[in-house]
């Protein structure tokens, strides 16, 4: 049975690690995204951004200040089980949202939409935001969390199977047109892309797809593997540097998922996720001991699977 | 690269020196404001306390990670937002309050420098990354004062900060209202438009895309 207290204090570090600490991934293609850079302005900013990683982790300030929208992704091991069950689990992640904000500090981002209240610590309705999934025969759980803006850099559009490929292409230029001028995304970004689905699921897997796969991870699907790297390829060929001044690095990768499609449609969502990745991954034992890791693998074979059972 | 460390409050021979694409420091006092600010100020007519015009002539839209502790604050983390959302509000304020230097994310439109910025005599500084909070947060040396924390919550309230060698910004536009962005998205677009030789546009539009409600999608 894991504990109460230790779901709280797990989602706690979570959100430290998370807001402080760069992904490896991260750092080390930034690093050579920097010395790949031949134009001079991208690659002066690039080289910052290296030390900026730097400074945040040796003094643990974020690395943004902008700390996003802090939420959790929870993938359950079937056989895993918690005190208090899920109502618990959803208490600790809140609480720990909420101390994280204060303590570390993260920006109290979270207001009522309509009224613009803060009530200063990152909690309110559907906030933080948790989404699930199951793993079978595992008895630990798994927690991710990720801070990520969200004002820029995602889209949607109802394609149909006659746009093709050619219409997801179009699409992604776009988003990259619309997006990384002036460096809204805060480029380079990792681009998730959902394909399929209805409109609700192609947006959640294409944010999933940005937030929970590290850079240079590959479908394992060859097809959709080969369309991710041409992807890459458009996308650091558009001119976009960093900041949206003239270069050639914006895209350090792209991340594609599907889902299965209505026979008359193809609804795609395009998400960036910005240089300041902070996302950072938990599996709690049954026995009660941590592992902290980067690589949240959220997309397993499971949650992957096409087949009935 | 030309690099300037200049104090503030910003001077206009310095300001006429810097030229599009130049790296600049600041040494001084500067505050933030967005949203809460502009609104407050222009929507709500709230009258300001302080003589914030003589504190300072630099204003930065963002707002800082804080700790706070027994009254005292503790900015960790601190970097811009995009400006282009305050272009209603820029102009005036750039005038009611004598600034001289914005700092933020993205710029504004090249418009808004002819007909904002230029005849005030105020530049735009552009933050680098983005997302350089750590670079910038360390070069805060204390919050001197707080203005409508209570009102406009931690984020959108206006922090007045002492800064050291608060940097590296790059010069957006510059007192003659060249930009930055202006110039490299002339170089980009060649490129970019290049990529879409071959690719249709998509079956179906939608409005926003036409601005015209009465056209067919289709």
């Amino acid at each position: 049975m894991i504990s109460r207290d230790l779901l709280f204090s797990a989602a706690y570090e979570l959100n430290v690690r998370a807001a402080t600490a760069i992904p490896s991934d991260v750092k080390k293609t930034i690093t050579r995204m920097a010395e790949k850079e031949i134009q001079p302005l991208p690659r002066y900013v690039l080289k910052n951004m290296v030390d900026n990683y730097e400074i945040a982790e040796a003094e643990k300030r974020p690395m943004c200040s902008d700390t996003g929208l802090p939420r959790y992704y929870v993938k359950y091991g079937n056989e895993a089980r918690n005190e208090g069950g899920f109502v618990a689990l959803e208490a600790a992640l809140r609480q720990a949202a909420e101390k994280a904000t204060h303590d570390i500090p993260l920006r109290p981002n979270r207001v009522h939409p309509l009224t613009r209240k803060d009530y200063n610590n990152n909690v309110g309705a559907h906030a933080p935001s948790v989404d699930y999934s199951f793993e079978p025969e595992a008895d630990w759980i798994e927690i991710t969390s990720v801070h990520k803006g969200g004002l820029f850099g995602s889209d949607y559009r109802m394609l149909f199977p006659a746009d093709g490929i050619g219409g997801i292409k179009r699409f992604y230029l776009d988003v990259i047109g619309e997006f990384f001028r002036r460096g809204m995304s805060c480029q380079p970004v990792t681009i998730g892309i959902g394909i399929g689905g209805t409109k609700d699921v192609c947006v959640k897997l294409g944010k999933e797809a940005a937030c929970l796969r590290i850079v240079g991870d590959r479908h394992p699907d060859p097809e959709i593997a080969q369309l991710e790297e041409e992807l890459i390829e458009l996308g650091n060929s558009s001119g976009f540097g960093s900041m949206g001044l003239y270069g050639s690095q914006s895209v350090m990768d792209v991340h594609i998922e599907i889902a299965y499609a209505h026979t008359g449609g193809m609804p795609v969502a395009i998400h960036h996720f910005c240089l300041a990745q902070r996302r950072s991954t938990v599996r709690i034992h049954s026995n009660n001991s941590l592992t902290y890791r980067e690589d949240p693998h959220w997309f397993t074979d499971y949650y992957r699977r096409e087949t009935v059972e | 690269m030309n690099e300037h460390v200049l104090p503030i409050p910003l001077q206009d021979d310095d300001i006429a020196r810097l030229q599009i694409g130049d790296v600049v420091f600041l040494n001084g006092t500067i505050y933030t404001g967005r949203e809460g600010l502009y609104s407050s100020l222009y929507d709500k007519h709230w009258k300001m306390p302080i003589p914030l015009a003589q504190m300072s002539n630099v204003t930065f839209h963002c707002s800082p990670a804080i700790r706070e502790h027994n009254g005292q604050y503790d900015i960790t983390s601190v970097t811009a937002t995009a400006s282009f959302r305050f272009a209603r509000y820029i102009g005036q304020f750039i005038r009611d309050f004598s600034v001289k230097a914005v700092i933020g994310k993205s710029g504004m439109a090249l418009d808004i420098y002819k007909k904002a910025f230029v005849p005030n005599g105020a530049i735009y500084l552009s933050t680098i990354g983005y997302g350089a909070g750590a670079i910038y947060g360390r070069s805060i040396v204390r919050v001197e004062d707080v203005l409508w924390k209570e009102e406009l919550g931690l984020a959108q309230a206006v922090w007045i900060l002492q800064v050291e060698k608060f940097g590296p910004l790059l010069v957006e536009s510059d007192a003659r209202g060249n930009s930055l962005f202006g110039q490299e998205n002339a170089r980009i677009n060649n490129q970019f438009f290049s990529l879409y030789d071959g690719l249709a546009a998509p079956i179906l539009r939608r409005l926003g895309e036409e601005t015209d409600p009465r056209e067919e999608m289709v």
